[in-house]
């Protein structure tokens, strides 16, 4: 699974994009928000606070309780500032 | 309709005469340009790099302009945003409706900007005289676009 990073989520995790591995045991995107916290201390530091965390799946704005599987490309982000 | 992302500046006046040129069914069309600003808070900006998620961004600009269209009689939208590094004073957006009538052209261009800030995956970091800083999202933008939603 491709996961993406982008904006201050980006510089906390050290990278852009990188491939996971997805357990069977995660199935939506919260579970996966638990897993990848536990990759790094950057990546916890990223999301720590879930309020200001915005997921998309390929490319289409989430909630929680969305449902993933390993061909789905993740983007993670902080609310938007463009304008 | 047309969405463009792009690192270079844009022309409004050609922009604008490119959307209305030859339609002669358009009786208004309005538009709204966004600027950097050289002062955030207390801070000086010397310049900002806007970052954004390439296929995404124009997604979701297409997905607000139609939401506009769907809402409104319009003749013609156009939605521009740049990315990269930009310094005061440089334009960022452009945001334009066409109509027959100024009434659904204004309301649909106010529409465009409001929605376009709380969901197209744009994010601004400032170089300012502190370092550099990520721009916060606004609770004001939230607001301004959820005066929009049609269950209010």
């Amino acid at each position: 699974m491709k996961v993406l990073w982008f904006a201050w989520l980006r510089t906390r995790v050290g990278t852009g994009e990188e491939t996971i591995a997805l357990p069977d045991s995660v199935t939506d995107v919260a579970g996966l928000l638990d897993f990848l916290a536990q990759r790094s201390p950057g990546h916890a530091e990223a999301l720590k606070n879930r309020n200001v965390v915005r997921v998309a799946v390929n490319q289409t704005y989430v909630k929680p309780d969305h449902a993933i599987t390993d061909g789905d490309e993740i983007a993670i982000f902080p609310p938007v500032t463009g304008g | 309709m047309a969405v463009r992302v792009q690192r270079e500046d844009f022309d409004i006046g050609a922009e604008l005469d490119a959307l209305t040129r030859d339609r002669h069914d358009i009786g208004a069309v309005t538009s709204f340009v966004g600027l950097v600003r050289d002062i955030a808070g207390d801070a000086r900006i010397g310049a900002m790099t806007l970052e954004h998620y390439p296929g995404m961004t124009e997604k979701e600009l297409a997905r607000v302009e139609a939401e506009a269209n769907a809402r409104w009689q319009l003749s013609a939208t156009l939605i521009v945003h740049r990315f990269g590094r930009l310094e005061p004073g440089d334009r960022i957006v452009l945001c334009a409706a066409a109509s027959p009538h100024r009434e659904q052209a204004f309301e649909a261009c106010h529409f465009l900007i409001d929605w376009l800030k709380t969901s197209a995956p744009f994010w601004k970091l400032e170089d300012t005289d502190k370092g550099p800083q990520w721009v916060d999202a606004k609770t004001t933008d939230d607001a301004a676009a959820a005066r929009w939603n049609k269950s209010q």
